[in-house]
């Protein structure tokens, strides 16, 4: 499948843009990255998803897909002949589709609350519900993993990217807030997964920095303040 | 495939329930269907469905696969030989994905403010419906179906809300028509 024409329009400190460029390292597919901006977002982006007027956007050939879990699903069928991404077995795939939605529907959204969340209280219910939600992902990987070293099994798959492109900004959140998320007491399981997952050749240099990443928050913030000023 | 057991747990007003029976009926899977009272859900549901406690669920062979439209994705990929349900080209899978996932964010949370008593601007509500209607009409163009000659994925997705429109209409006080 030829490579040629492959650009991923997003902006670094996205996890969902960081998705898409594993996605695309794991398969070894070269690509253009074009960094937008959010707070002016290109004439490129608002013609190519126009519905959410969102990043990430994949052009293959020119044409447009968007939303990350699509886009995931679009690498893996679109090059066949790399390494596959989903699970080959069908129930396998529908229980890998499942914890995704759940990383994008409960997880993720938790995350990214609590960088935008100031008071003391409402800090203290968000980490109570991420503590369940992070139980709930430990027991998954257990049962899913199967003793192997991912999601994935022997090797990195859907599961552990979508998951796995959380983890800079559950880290930026540990370090803004001075305390462990993925502790490995509670969940020593996942917190083993992701040393394997960070460490990973592929993917460590694309891993995002959490470090550059609460660097980069407190930057935006700034600029919002002084924008509503 | 002789001999599997199919189970489906839902509720007969479910749009999402209905995605499952349609993909079911095209593929002519024999399963065994069990409504579910919301207000008093079951053990098997519960334990099915232990995350979200939802219907549907969809078990085969004991195995539940929860989610609407990742078990019509499912049923298709078990039962491949007849009626595929999503497009072989890549592109066109992507596409579907999309608009089937559009409809979930989209549809659903704006067809509930048409008729929600506690919505604060039911204008609006209607108005957002209404558009989100327009920008799925615009997907499908001249097609007979969002899958082209064929009903598809999207079509599945999309027509458990259709018997929807006469409540939302009624209670809502809008039309879907114009």
């Amino acid at each position: 499948m030829a490579t040629k024409g492959v650009k991923l329009l997003g902006v670094w400190a996205s996890g969902y843009v960081n998705r898409v460029e594993m996605a695309l390292k794991t398969k070894s597919i070269t690509y253009e990255f074009i960094q937008d901006n959010l707070f002016y977002k290109s004439e490129l982006l608002l013609k190519a998803n126009p519905v959410y007027k969102k990043v990430p956007i994949l052009f293959h050939d020119e044409k447009p897909i968007c939303e990350s879990l699509v886009i995931l699903q679009y690498i893996d069928e679109a090059w066949s002949n790399g390494p596959c991404i989903l699970p080959s077995d069908p129930y396998d795939r529908a229980i890998a589709r499942f914890w995704a939605s759940y990383v994008d529907q409960k997880w993720f959204p938790l995350v990214l609350d609590l960088l935008n969340t100031e008071g003391k209280t409402e800090k203290a219910a968000l980490l109570e519900k991420m503590s369940e939600a992070s139980v709930l992902l430990e027991e998954a990987f257990i049962k899913i993993s199967k003793g192997k070293s991912f999601f994935g099994g022997d090797r990195i798959g859907h599961l552990d990217i979508v998951l796995g492109s959380t983890l800079g900004w559950v880290k930026a959140n540990e370090i803004m807030n001075e305390m462990k998320i993925l502790d490995e007491r509670k969940m020593p399981s996942l917190a083993e997964w992701d040393e394997r997952f960070c460490s990973d050749k592929v993917l460590k240099d694309i891993i995002q920095q959490p470090e550059k990443l609460v660097e980069t928050f407190r930057e935006f913030r700034e600029i919002k303040k002084a924008a509503s000023n | 495939m002789a001999n599997d057991e199919v189970i489906l747990l839902d509720f007969w007003p479910s749009m999402f329930g209905m995605r499952l029976r349609i993909a079911l009926a095209e593929k002519e899977v024999k399963y065994e269907y069990k409504e579910e009272d919301l207000r008093n859900k079951s053990p098997l549901l519960l334990q099915m469905n232990p995350i979200h406690k939802k219907i549907p669920v969809l078990i085969h062979n004991g195995k539940p696969v929860c989610e609407s439209n990742i078990a019509v994705e499912y049923i298709d990929e078990v039962w491949k030989d007849k009626a595929p349900l999503l497009p072989s080209d890549p592109y066109e899978r992507a596409q579907a994905r999309f608009w089937a996932d559009y409809i979930d964010k989209k549809l659903y949370h704006s067809s509930r403010k048409t008729w929600s008593t506690k919505e604060e601007d039911p204008e609006a509500a209607k108005k957002d419906f209404i558009e989100i209607l327009k920008a799925l009409e615009g997907v499908l163009g001249d097609r007979p179906y969002f899958g082209g000659d064929n009903f598809g994925f999207v079509d599945i997705a999309l027509i458990g809300f259709y018997g929807w429109f006469y409540a939302y209409e009624t209670y809502g006080g809008f039309s879907t028509e114009t």
